[in-house]
């Protein structure tokens, strides 16, 4: 076991070592050198995930220590890895993408000043990412996600020159401040009532915790802490109503939406309620409070992805909308759906993301779609490749997102928890919607009129609406000069759009029987006997092939057909419509232009109220108690004591010769009382 | 009774330091500037042959002669070589600055080789007469010394408190002697450790000899309340004598504590024990609160140094725990290497304030160090070094010598002190971060070039960096301290 034991070390050490040469000694290595190493690193991480994988499929799973940091009231603080099925996947997902995005980002940043800082944030991310699925103990789980949080922060705000940017950085952070906040009163509790942080012994001791009630409040102990859990992913997987910050972090370069933002860093929260599995078959409520999150999350977001222009916010709305659909799938107990989702999407969406990053390096950083326009024939590897992500995203039957999407849909449609009928509504009409705003989104750019080239004035910035106002630097949004052409982009470029389309397409065929309906996740997922999960789909499912044909007599199918067609409709026969619809339900679409009012109920309420709590309390707590009376009162104090002991120095010798003798006496005097 | 020839051998270091104090004084009649370079190197010269003596005849166990008034232990043998040591260095720091002053007479280095002798006559005693000797020997060489530059009034001032203090306080532990004498019948330290043993003496005369005893031994650690000459004293001597009465007597000093109070009279620690407490406790709150209110860095030093002394006092009663003395090799070793490091620190401060002192010009208030960085950043990251060190901050070696104290105390039990002085360090940090930041943050008011010669310059960043070096791996010292204090006890 200890050689396998080398070899699990070396999947996280080898982008770290990347990231450290690349981000320390970037002056020195140079550009070249920076890709060099990093790539090294993350293409060995996954070739050691191969081999990993191959050990697992024989059967070999591991979950022990390799190094005991300390140990604590009784609680082992270590760094372990578990390695079973669901770590496994998760490796090769996140090491597969990652080293898309590594070969993508030579292209993309070719001309960026921060190039080897860039290589050197995107590998630590990527060790950052495989601690936290490695890990075998909630200790090493939280470090990851604070670590991955991090290089998230960092990466948002990789050009640290737009205040647009500083500003959208610093909302991830406060906002998975909120989250983790909850992540770490969930993990307290655990800690408190399990006394341990390994997952198998706290899994092992589930069923006492969840008739335990927690102390003072009388609260079902295990509910608790799933929720609190569960608000820690809130935050990292942007669920409804800390999902503010995604659509921001668009501000960041693309291929770092691609692997963070999309494929790896926010189904981080979908992962963990996975893993902990074993607890949150145990709470019916909590299960129902997930549900219904993800559910709003689904229907909701994407109905924003409709107005949106810039081709990143549309991705990036379609990314929280599919989160919704994995929370959703958590919430019916069909995590395995979740997880074979997460996967799924992992390569779509960074295929639609480089796809999106390969227009936009073909429109010179123009990002408005309204100044797309038939693309296709200038960028004929990115418009199918963009074409197969698009398809595999709402679902075509055969396409890798038909199959992961579909088994959603029905275990919603099987299951019988709470909340249920709402998230069955939902998850039905996200259909229609995820197909409506996908194929706006394609149409607009890769078919129609050529509308590049002409005279524009920025005006892809003008929906963000809470900071309209800001000047665009110039340097990244130039956009294309009148009578100029787009280009399609390097080969470092296509490659992985290409790489990525091929699983887009077929893994969901390939792996559908095992992940799902097979024995792949046992003893990794539990699903309770109460909860449906997938069994009801399991007895109707007669292989992928079937599935596929069934699934062409269904109504997410004619959903998605629908959509498609609709926005055939209004978006390349009748382009007016949509503007008449604008003008007709312009309340709506304000609405929804403004985002629900999430970002300005936050800023009235949530900023505006900690700046003025903030403020009491520095005025009266800090100014007035701490800093007036404790500190600034012990100070005078001592300055008063110090000027009464210069006192008695005089400077007389007789006065000093008499303190003496006054010590001596005083020392005789408390020995003899002491008797 | 027989005279017998006693055993010269383990003395042989003390009878090189005295034959040689004579060959100097012969050395001195010669014409003054040959004799002043010839003392110079004379005495840096027997102050390390006497360092190889000790090393060489270093026995390991416990070896008495002359008739039990003289003992050779490892724990004399290493606060010798760190007597040694500190002379010398202090030694090297001052003679710039004697020259300077044209105060660097031969007779200043011979009476720095006659206190040097009279401290190891203290650390090697076994008995109460040849201690007394040891210190009234030193005593004297210092009070000459601090009088040195005789037309400056405030060194004859300070002078004279300070000998008529230090004869008040000898007369105290002479008079402290003689009652342990009376209780006892002895003046060896054995002697009465075993009279002590067997109870026969007679008890409140016993303890009335020891409220005077621990009198005369803070008098010379210079603590509350009988610290009152060490902030006079430390500003009106020449700072180059300062620096010499602030550190090896400081060893000495701790020496004579351990012979009488440990060696003679363990087994009634605990009632001396209460009143060090008493003692370090008050040095500890009115050194560090005294200082904050000086301008004078020299003063200011000699408050921090008697607060310092109130935390090494820690160690030394936290010895016996209710008759238990399983704590005790631990506490006094912590007392012991806070003792050392201090005088490591201690060498560093005054040597800076030379380093910055020129002819005419005395760098004595905290602000000559103003904007010190801009003038030399070497020699403020030196200061920074000392003052972070004195302030306990980590990783310093002032940070484990207060860090080992403070486990010695809790260990003991004695929570409410190791809160005191926890407070109190935290209170203390604010004068010696003041130096610092006045160094780094305020505009020099002198910009003129420092000047020293180069065995100073190189002498003083060795000793800055040790004092780091010493805190990133305190372990041997440390171990040292222990070490010699198990093979001597």
């Amino acid at each position: 076991m200890s050689d396998m034991k080398a070899i699990y070390l070396l999947v996280p050490l080898a982008p770290l070592a990347g990231a450290i040469l690349a981000g320390l000694f970037g002056k020195q290595i140079g550009r070249a050198g920076a890709h060099v190493v990093t790539i090294l690193g993350v293409a060995i991480a996954f070739v050691a995930s191969l081999f990993i994988y191959q050990d697992v499929a024989a059967g070999n799973t591991f979950n022990g220590t390799v190094y005991t940091w300390m140990q604590a009231g009784g609680i082992d603080f270590e760094v372990g890895f578990l390695i079973d099925s669901l770590t496994v996947m998760m490796m090769l997902v996140v090491t597969f993408v990652s080293l898309m995005v590594h070969i993508y980002t030579i292209g993309y940043m070719s001309e960026d000043p921060g190039y080897q800082r860039f290589f050197s944030y995107i590998s630590l991310f990527t060790f950052s990412m495989l601690m936290l699925v490695m890990s075998n103990n909630f200790l090493q789980l939280f470090f990851g996600w604070e670590a991955v949080g991090l290089v998230s922060y960092l990466l948002i705000g990789f050009w640290y020159e737009r205040p647009t940017a500083i500003y959208a950085n610093m909302k991830a952070f406060l906002v998975n401040r909120v989250g983790d906040f909850g992540f770490l009163l969930g993990i307290g509790l655990v800690a408190a009532y399990a006394g341990s942080l390994d997952y198998a012994e706290v899994f092992a001791k589930a069923k006492e915790l969840s008739v335990t009630e927690m102390a003072v409040t009388g609260w079902p102990l295990l509910t608790a802490i799933c929720i609190c859990l569960f608000i820690g992913a809130m935050g990292k997987s942007a669920q409804v109503p800390l999902h503010v910050w995604l659509p921001d972090s668009m501000e960041g370069p693309t291929p770092i939406s691609a692997l963070i933002h999309a494929a790896t860093m926010v189904t981080a929260g979908i992962f963990m309620v996975a893993r902990m599995s074993p607890l949150f078959e145990l709470s019916d409520t909590a299960l129902s409070f997930v549900l219904v999150i993800g559910a709003t999350t689904a229907l909701f977001m994407g109905f924003l992805g409709i107005v949106q222009n810039d081709i990143k916010r549309v991705v990036a709305y379609s990314t929280l909308s599919q989160l919704g659909y994995m929370t959703v799938a958590l919430g019916v107990s069909a995590y395995s759906a979740a997880v074979f989702h997460l996967m799924t999407h992992a390569f779509f969406k960074a295929l639609l993301f480089l796809g999106a990053g390969s227009v936009i390096i073909g429109m010179h950083h123009d990002q408005d779609m309204r100044n797309m326009g038939g693309l296709r024939k200038y960028m004929p590897i990115t418009w199918i490749t963009s074409l197969l992500g698009s398809l595999a995203l709402i679902g075509f039957p055969f396409f890798s997102g038909f199959y992961s999407k579909d088994s959603i849909i029905e275990a919603v449609h099987s299951s019988t928890i709470a909340g249920s009928g709402y998230a069955m509504f939902c998850v039905l009409l996200g259909v229609f919607i995820t197909a409506f705003y996908s194929f706006r989104m394609y149409f607009l750019v890769f078919h129609g009129d050529e509308r590049f080239g002409k005279a524009h004035d920025h005006a892809h910035h003008d929906h963000h609406g809470d900071h309209d106002d800001e000047e665009p630097s110039a340097d990244h949004h130039h956009g294309l000069a009148p009578g100029q052409k787009p280009h399609e982009s390097p080969w470092v470029v296509t490659l992985p759009l290409v790489l990525l389309a091929v699983p887009s397409v077929l893994i969901g065929f390939f792996t559908i029987d095992p992940m799902l309906f097979g024995e792949w996740f046992k003893g990794v997922i539990l699903v309770g006997d109460n909860h449906v999960g997938l069994r009801e789909l399991a007895a109707n499912y007669h292989g992928p092939v079937g599935m596929a044909i069934h699934g062409l007599q269904t109504a997410p199918f004619w959903l998605a057909m629908g959509g498609v067609a609709l926005a055939w409709f209004f978006y390349m026969k009748r382009p007016d419509i949509p503007a008449a619809i604008q003008r007709t339900f312009k309340p709506i679409h304000t609405l929804l232009e403004n985002k629900y009012y999430f970002d300005r109920f936050n800023e009235i309420f949530f900023a505006a109220g900690a700046r003025l709590l903030g403020r009491g309390l520095w005025k009266a707590g800090d100014q007035a108690l701490i800093d007036g009376v404790a500190v600034n009162g012990s100070a005078r104090l001592v300055g008063w004591v110090a000027q009464m002991s210069r006192l008695f120095q005089t400077g007389h010798l007789y006065q000093y010769a008499f303190m003496m003798i006054i010590g001596v006496f005083v020392l005789l005097t408390y020995w003899f009382n002491r008797g | 009774m027989n005279f017998v020839v006693p055993d010269f051998y383990p003395a042989a270091a003390e009878i090189f330091v005295a034959v040689m104090a004579l060959v100097i004084m012969l050395a001195s009649t010669f014409a003054r500037s040959v004799a002043r370079n010839l003392a110079y190197l004379l005495t840096q010269a027997t102050l390390i042959a006497a360092a190889f003596i000790t090393i060489f005849t270093m026995e390991g166990e416990v070896v008495h002669t002359f008739s039990n008034l003289f003992i050779s232990d490892l724990l004399g043998d290493v606060l010798k070589l760190m007597i040694y040591f500190s002379t010398a260095i202090a030694l090297l720091y001052g003679r710039g600055y004697l020259a300077d002053r044209k105060i660097d007479k031969p007779e200043y280095y011979l009476l720095a080789l006659l206190m040097t002798l009279g401290m190891m006559v203290m650390v090697t005693a076994n008995h109460m007469l040849p201690m007394y000797i040891g210190l009234e020997m030193m005593s004297l060489a210092l009070y000459t010394m601090v009088a040195f530059d005789r037309d400056s009034a405030r060194s004859t001032e300070a002078a004279m408190k300070y000998f008529v203090l230090g004869a008040l306080a000898s007369g105290l532990l002479l008079y402290g002697m003689s009652m342990v004498y009376g209780a006892t019948g002895t003046l060896e330290f054995s002697g009465v450790a075993q009279a002590l043993y067997n109870q026969t003496a007679n008890q409140t005369v016993l303890m009335f000899g020891v409220v005077f005893l621990v009198a005369g031994i803070c008098f010379k650690l210079g603590v509350v309340p009988f610290h009152m000459w060490v902030p006079d004293v430390y500003q009106g001597a020449p700072t180059a004598v300062t620096l010499v009465i602030a550190t090896a007597p400081k060893l000495a000093a701790f020496a004579m504590a351990v012979r009488l109070l440990i060696w003679a009279l363990f087994d009634i620690a605990e009632e001396w024990q209460m009143m060090l407490m008493l003692v370090a406790a008050a040095s500890i709150v009115l050194g560090n609160l005294a200082a904050i209110a000086q301008q004078n860095i020299k003063r200011m030093l000699a408050y921090s140094g008697i607060s310092h002394m109130g935390f090494m006092l820690l160690g030394l009663l936290a010895g016996v725990v209710e008759g238990d003395r399983h704590f005790a090799l631990n506490a006094y070793s912590s007392a012991m290497f806070y003792a050392i490091s201090y005088v490591i620190m201690s060498l560093a401060s005054f040597g800076m304030l030379i380093l910055l002192s020129r002819a005419g010009f005395e760098a004595e208030n905290i602000d000559d160090f103003k904007g010190l960085n801009k003038r030399s950043s070497w020699y403020a990251l030196m200061m920074l070094f000392v003052m972070f060190s004195m302030a306990g901050v980590p990783f310093f070696i002032g940070f484990f010598a207060k860090l080992s104290v403070l486990q010695a105390v809790v260990a003991a039990g004695y929570f409410w002190l190791a809160v005191l002085a926890v407070v109190m360090s935290v209170i203390g940090a604010f004068y010696y971060l003041r130096v610092v930041k006045v160094m780094y943050f305020d505009e020099p008011v002198d910009s003129s070039p420092i000047h020293a010669a180069p065995e100073v310059r190189v002498m003083l960043s060795a000793n800055g960096l040790a004092i780091a070096a010493l805190g990133l791996a305190p372990q041997a010292l440390m171990s040292l301290c222990a070490f010699a204090l198990l093979r001597s006890l």
